[in-house]
């Protein structure tokens, strides 16, 4: 009985030994040489792997980070501007000022206000739809409603309403990765400069469509009367393809435009109420996104 | 305003197979069998096959409902047709309360956690059945032989069945000595035999595997290719040693082979998707029940056999593809 | 035994209502509305501006680079406007709207039905006038055939062939086309081989056509070259790679062309375009169209003339049904369902069919059962459960190792599916996704 054992102890035990120097030795030579460094920036950055800093996850970035001689044209939109500024301390480098951002969705065609003409019979995502035609609506610039960007969200900053069947950010989540702007095959979703108080104000269609065929399909579409372009005194407002868009970093927030859209297609997101319109209808919008 | 016309990418056309379908095909192929084992072992064989369908409706019905919150999918059939196939592997005289059990593996373990059909690696109801057989070793098997039609449910009398009396044989006694002791090659046949449920009756098996090739729900590779690697399997071992062995023919008419490997084998989701795998999964099946027949402690391997080669499906899937039209350019 | 392809392919029910309707004139409609978009590769760009007054044979859109078409106006009016306007595609695209007056035609054109036989151009001419006549491929894929007919440097071709196959359920264009014009279709045929250079051509005909091959196996004995084959029918026979194994047993290589392997396909249609075009100087303005489906009053064959609205092609097959529920442009297997009825019929267009509510919803998506039909189903040899699978989780690298990228589309997989699985809509996205990730890497 005991010889078993002594067996058993002694051959289990040197196969043992005989496998971490094996191990070891094959540790040793053929270990790959890494900068430290990178192993610290990762330590600091958050971790998510996200894509947001356009590389292919954390460590990625860490690498770029420590063989780059200056940090222009690379953030880490989890971190923002603070993160930056620690690794670049960590590293002895100057971090870059970048405006915060998040994203915002530039569609308003609910079903009430952008009615339904033909029925999609297909597979449910946004990308095949937006491969076969342009939706189920007059408007073929419009969201398909199949929610690709809430998909591609990965921090749960995303959800699609029901009712308006149109996707509705959460701003406290949203760290302006651009997943969902590269999700959307129509780019509807941008990434805006974050104000104060998270304000808004933005022109919530992306049709091209001469202003007739465009209000036809959608009650609350931009037509490109161009009177917004006309009122702005800050040269915020560029007009193109029959279509306005709103500069959100030379947008100084005064509200002018919002006043005088026509279609309420100008979106005024987180103001104080003010005093009703008289000769244009309520627009529906006051939902804090 | 619109149309309201449907808008959908091609094809704008549907064949009519649905998986129901396929389904209710396999159950009409096993409906001969079930008769002659009716005929031959009573209405319990009836008891025994609506305890196992109903407890496997019952638990995939009640998992995918209140475990997975999903839809329930019971209406493609393919839970009653792995309660049948595990009703066809048992022995009439097992107690209901070990169907039950077995039915919970079959569909909890053996599907269900794996995520539902499509996803198993392994055949359902060959998972129920080895748990039950590994676990109750004694109900199964103790196997009853056939006293006809009026046989009350549990009251059947046991006996050897021509394999476990085989496997005794091996290297002790001269195979010939042993065979008045089992059934002829007819009664084989026929199924005048004792056994499983399904397994008894050879002709009806083949009836039904006629069945399945003529409606094109299965194709003829696997079960060709499992029979005749035993075939030649046993065939060799009989030539060199034609006193320790019996005769390939009675190799395949006893046991599970025929309801292995045209009903168990042939499960689509566990089966290789090429031609030529289903021909080496075919041919691994066979030596495999040949190896566990002869040598191993079991008297039957067909249930490990096709367990071990369904664990191979994945391999066989991942190398051997389907010949591709066209020689490949290297374009850039 | 008739001759077919080895892998693959199934048996759709052929549901040919409209054949042996013998072809009609369709009575021009009030307006026409001529997209510059109707071929593959660059748009062509207006020549006409609103208000100018034109004739039917007209070019009213010249050819942009050399993959691209000339547009003729198929009809004699006033240009009304250039907008843009839904079209086939489910997009707006830019179209030229005329407004129909009578039915001149330019000079030159030579409208008497008599056959001209004799070929007097040369290969060289005769490409020439294919461009200028605005011929593109009529089978559907609308390929400009001068491009098609100029071989790449270093490549040769010794066969022509034509496909006469029309696989696809319910369209009869092509029966109904080589029942009436056999002769001018020989002499197209004759054409095209004269632009090639070649010998011999050979005519695919499903054999679900008997009039058509006994007919022009006959016309066939009296031009020189020309021989008739009849196929199985299977779909997809009509696949250019599939027919030209079948006709002539030899395997267009993985990414590569017809020409490869000393083969040029053109579609019947394309062969009597060309015959108009070469012999009678007359362009592609109009074609044959099937209108169809099983609550039609009279399903039919129309000679059609570009930019005609559909809805102009149901009201002659006896009016738009009340329990329609899907309109197909082509056929029921590749064809694109139309959002709007409302969009002109182009030039690819070869048929539109009508479906009923209750045939137009899709079956309900189940997992997948791991069947293999759709493998069994495949003509090309791919594994289609497994495309799907990667496009479904974006797995682009292994997908073009799986060769996504020879996928005709031909939607057998989707057709047999028992679970219902939409197999088409995820292969078709792994491969434009594959495609744009070749693109970029030859890019760079």
């Amino acid at each position: 009985m005991n010889s078993v054992i002594i067996y058993t102890v002694v051959s289990l035990s040197s196969l043992g030994a005989l496998s971490a120097v094996i191990l070891y030795v094959v540790a040793r030579k053929f270990k790959v040489y890494e900068d430290p460094r990178i192993d610290e920036v990762q330590e600091i950055l958050p971790g998510a792997n996200c894509g947001g800093c356009g590389f292919a996850g954390c460590r990625n970035f860490a690498e770029a980070l420590v063989r780059a001689d200056s940090f222009e044209g690379l953030n880490c939109p989890v971190g923002g501007a603070s993160l930056m500024g620690d690794v670049a301390k960590l590293l002895g480098k100057t971090a870059v000022a970048a405006d915060p951002l998040v994203a915002v969705v530039r569609c308003n065609g609910t079903p009430v206000y952008r009615p339904k003409t033909s029925i999609y019979d297909g597979a449910k995502t946004c990308i095949i739809a937006h491969s076969l035609y342009g939706g189920e609506t007059g408007c073929s610039y419009g969201c398909l409603g199949y929610g690709d960007c809430v998909n591609a969200c990965l921090f749960g900053a995303m959800y699609m309403d029901p009712v308006t069947e149109l996707p509705v950010i959460i701003d406290d989540k949203c760290v302006a990765c651009g997943a969902c702007v590269k999700a959307c095959p129509k780019v509807i979703i941008e990434l805006r400069k974050k104000a104060k108080k998270d304000r808004k104000i933005f022109v919530s269609c992306v049709n091209c469509d001469k202003g007739g065929p465009a209000r036809k399909a959608c009650n609350v579409a931009c037509i490109g009367c161009s009177k917004c372009f006309q009122v702005c005194e800050y040269d915020a407002i560029t007009m193109a393809n029959n279509l306005a868009f709103i500069n959100s970093v030379k947008c100084v927030l005064c509200r002018k435009c919002v006043e005088v859209c026509p279609t309420n297609a100008i979106h005024e997101i987180n103001f104080p109420p003010r005093k009703e319109k008289t000769d244009t209808a309520v627009s529906g919008n006051e939902k804090k996104e | 305003m619109g149309n309201n016309l449907t808008v959908s990418l091609s094809p704008h056309d549907h064949g009519s197979e649905t998986t129901r379908k396929l389904m209710l095909g396999v159950l009409i192929a096993l409906i001969p069998a079930f008769l002659v084992t009716v005929w031959y072992f009573g209405y319990a064989a009836i008891m025994v096959t609506a305890i196992a369908v109903l407890s496997c409706v019952g638990f995939e019905y009640l998992m995918q409902k209140y475990l997975l919150k999903s839809e329930t999918r019971i209406n493609d059939l393919s839970a009653v047709v792995t309660g049948v196939l595990l009703a066809f592997c048992l022995p009439v005289n097992i107690p209901p309360g070990l169907i039950v059990i077995g039915s919970l593996v079959a569909i909890g373990v053996g599907k269900i956690s794996f995520g539902g059909i499509g996803n198993n690696p392994f055949n359902p109801a060959l998972v129920g059945r080895v748990f039950l057989f590994l676990s109750f070793p004694v109900q199964m098997t103790s196997w009853p032989v056939p006293k006809g039609f009026l046989t009350g449910y549990l009251d059947a009398v046991t006996g050897p069945t021509p394999l476990s009396v085989l496997n005794e044989s091996y290297d002790k006694v001269p195979v010939t000595d042993v065979m008045e002791k089992i059934p002829s090659h007819i009664e084989l046949l026929i199924g005048n035999m004792g056994g499983s449920l399904g397994e008894i009756s050879a002709l009806a098996l083949f009836i039904g595997f006629i069945y399945l090739l003529w409606k094109k729900i299965i194709t003829w590779h696997i079960p060709v290719s499992i029979i005749a690697t035993i075939l030649i399997f046993t065939g060799l071992l009989w030539a060199i040693n034609p006193s320790n062995h019996a005769d390939p023919l009675y190799h395949i008419l006893s046991g599970g082979v025929m309801l292995g490997a045209v009903y168990m084998a042939t499960d689509y989701v566990t089966s290789p998707m090429s031609k030529r795998g289903m021909i080496i999964y075919g041919l691994g099946i066979g030596i495999l029940t040949v190896i566990i027949r002869r040598w191993a402690a079991y008297p039957e391997g067909v249930q490990f056999a096709i367990l071990i080669m369904n664990a191979v499906t994945p391999l066989l899937n991942m190398y051997i593809k389907p010949k591709r039209f066209g020689e490949e350019v290297k374009n850039g | 035994m008739l001759k077919t392809f080895p892998t693959g392919g199934i048996h759709p029910s052929e549901n040919k209502l409209s054949a042996g309707v013998p072809i009609i004139d369709l009575p021009l409609p009030a307006q026409v509305i001529i997209p510059i978009s109707q071929h593959i590769g660059a748009p062509a760009t207006p020549v006409v501006e609103k208000g100018m007054p034109v004739k039917a044979g007209q070019l009213i859109a010249s050819s942009k680079g050399y993959v691209s078409a000339n547009i003729h106006s198929s009809v004699s009016g006033k240009i009304n406007k250039i907008d843009q306007i839904l079209d086939s595609s489910g997009y707006k695209q830019t179209s030229i709207v005329i407004d129909v007056a009578g039915d001149e035609w330019i000079e030159g054109v030579d409208k008497s039905g008599i056959l001209k036989r004799d070929i007097t151009d040369s290969g060289e001419v005769i490409v020439r006038k294919c461009l200028g006549a605005g011929i593109v491929g009529l089978g559907g894929a609308t390929f400009p055939t001068h491009v098609k007919l100029s071989l790449p440097p270093g490549k040769k071709c010794d066969v022509l062939i034509i496909n006469g196959v029309e696989c696809e359920p319910y369209l009869t264009s092509d029966h109904l086309l080589m029942v009436e014009k056999s002769d001018e279709i020989m002499v197209g045929i004759s054409l095209l081989m004269k632009a090639l250079g070649v010998g011999m051509a050979v005519i695919g005909i499903e054999s679900n056509k008997p009039d058509a091959i006994n007919l022009l196996t006959e016309k066939s004995k009296q031009y020189k070259g020309i021989s008739v084959n009849p196929l199985k029918v299977k779909y997809p026979q009509g696949g250019e790679k599939q027919l030209i194994k079948a006709l002539i047993n030899r395997e267009v290589p993985s990414g590569g062309l017809p020409v490869d392997v000393g083969t040029v396909v053109h579609n019947v249609g394309t062969a009597f375009a060309v015959y108009e075009a070469v012999q009678k100087n007359k362009p592609l303005v109009e074609r044959i169209v099937t209108i169809t489906g099983k609550s039609l009053t009279k399903p039919g064959n129309y000679r059609v003339r570009i930019g005609t609205p559909v809805t102009h092609l149901i009201e002659a097959a006896g009016g738009m049904p009340d329990d329609t529920g899907k309109i197909v442009n082509g056929g029921p297997m590749m064809g694109k369902a139309l959002n709007s009825p409302d969009v002109p019929v182009v030039k690819g267009t070869s048929g539109i069919i009508v479906f009923p509510k209750s045939e137009s919803t899709r079956p309900k998506a189940g997992p997948c059962i791991r069947c293999s039909k759709c493998i069994s189903a495949c003509a090309m040899g791919l594994e289609p459960y497994l495309l799907m699978v990667l496009g479904e989780k974006s797995m682009y690298d292994k997908a073009e190792k799986e060769r996504v990228t020879d996928c005709m589309e031909c939607g057998s997989c989707s057709y047999v599916c028992p679970a219902g699985r939409p197999l088409l809509d995820y292969i078709r996205l792994g491969k434009s996704r594959v495609n744009k990730m070749i693109r970029e890497r030859k890019a760079k």
